[in-house]
């Protein structure tokens, strides 16, 4: 089975962009969609570093659902800090201690911390331990820390890593 | 009602493309450039993508797609060679 | 209705682009300018790319969802490139409006930066003075060219 089918995630996803990037949903393209998926995983498994599990695909849909709904609040955030006044703005670097260890879950942690309202990730430790977090706007760093770990942390270590 | 608006929003979009030009003329620093370019490859994904609604056309998704492309791995390759000095070790 | 709202996501999209180039100019330093980008032109061009994609689907028989490729491509890619040009900036020791962070941790890191950096210089100095090494075995394998007269001494 792992060795027939080496990514389970993978598989399906390639076939998703193979009929986006073709824009049919055609049976043919789907068969070779499908074979395609299959067949790259398998030439490819020596690159990749580590195998994805997934333990918990609800937490990680709602996961995705609070990082919507937060991306397009962060846009409205924002647009609203530019057309303000610039000199008014108090700009911090935060220091964010890290519970993940995984690199892809460090990794999206990463992603959705710039996507999301006013901060911006900066910069990884060398020992993995912090993130540099910058954020815009932003005075209480002790609220920001704790919103950032209860928000997207949490669910980001139920999903990718064994609690 | 679309053809009044798509007129409006590629100027917004030109207006947006010429103020990342400005910043990429001016910027102070050499990050300040790449993040010029790097608005400017989106800016251009988005007039690209008007353009197709206002002609009616689908061709001008593969440009997008490729614009996107190699605008990040041009973005990438450009801040790895400000953090060490050469692209490919 | 649908052109409504297909007119409504085109403006939208169009608005929050030009929003996040504005931020380009306005905003005071590299790290504040990296903000605008990532977040105002990420939904603005995602939101045109939607609309793309329902005029193409409503228009032509079939549906067209490619768009929303380059929009997951966008989503994923904008935070990276941030990352990294953040990561540039602070290696580049770019002045900031924030004040830098003052964790032990992080202090060491930049201790281990400054560190790095006088030994590039400490391997770019060899390379200034290699020729001049190399100039001198010419000096004394050429005693009897008569431009030479101090390496004689040496000899």
């Amino acid at each position: 089975m792992t060795r027939l089918l080496p990514h389970p995630i993978l598989t399906p996803a390639l076939t998703g962009v193979w009929l986006l990037l073709n824009n049919t949903i055609e049976p043919g393209h789907i068969v070779l969609g499908l074979f395609l998926g299959w067949m790259i995983p398998i030439l490819t498994i020596r690159f990749w570093p580590e195998t994805v599990r997934i333990r918990r695909p609800f937490v990680l849909l709602r996961f995705m659902g609070v990082l919507l709904f937060d991306i397009i609040v962060a846009n409205f955030v924002v647009a609203r800090l530019i057309l303000g006044n610039p000199n008014r703005l108090q700009p911090t670097f935060v220091q964010l201690p890290l519970d993940l260890t995984s690199d892809l879950a460090i990794g999206l942690l990463a992603n959705s911390i710039t996507l999301t309202p006013g901060t911006l990730s900066a910069k990884l430790s060398e020992d993995r331990k912090f993130l540099l977090v910058h954020a815009l706007n932003e005075t209480d760093t002790k609220a920001m820390v704790a919103t950032i770990k209860a928000r997207y942390e949490r669910p980001l270590k139920e999903v990718f890593e064994a609690c | 009602m679309l053809e009044t608006v798509i007129p409006i929003a590629l100027t917004l979009v030109a207006a947006a493309i010429a103020m990342s030009f400005w910043r990429l003329i001016r910027g102070p620093s050499v990050p300040d450039r790449i993040l010029a370019l790097d608005t400017l490859y989106v800016n251009t994904i988005a007039l690209l993508v008007l353009f197709g609604i206002h002609l009616g056309s689908n061709l001008f998704f593969e440009a997008a797609l490729l614009i996107a492309l190699m605008g990040f791995i041009g973005t990438v390759a450009l801040c790895k060679y400000l953090l060490r000095g050469d692209i490919i070790e | 209705m649908l052109e409504y709202f297909l007119s409504f996501l085109i403006l939208t999209g169009a608005i929050f682009t030009l929003i996040g180039s504005l931020g380009l100019i306005r905003l005071k330093d590299l790290y504040t300018r990296l903000h605008g980008p990532t977040k105002a032109t990420t939904l603005g061009v995602g939101s045109l790319l939607i609309a793309s994609a329902i005029f193409f689907s409503t228009r032509d028989a079939g549906i067209s969802l490619h768009e929303i490729l380059i929009t997951l491509f966008l989503f994923i890619t904008a935070p990276v490139s941030a990352h990294m040009l953040a990561k540039a900036a602070l290696h580049l020791n770019l002045k900031s409006l924030a004040k830098m962070p003052e964790d032990p941790v992080e202090e060491e890191q930049m201790q281990a930066v400054e560190e790095k950096t006088p030994m590039q210089n400490h391997i770019e100095t060899p390379k200034t003075e290699n020729p001049e090494p190399e100039t001198k075995p010419e000096f004394t394998t050429q005693p009897t060219s008569p431009n030479t007269p101090t390496p004689n001494k040496t000899l």
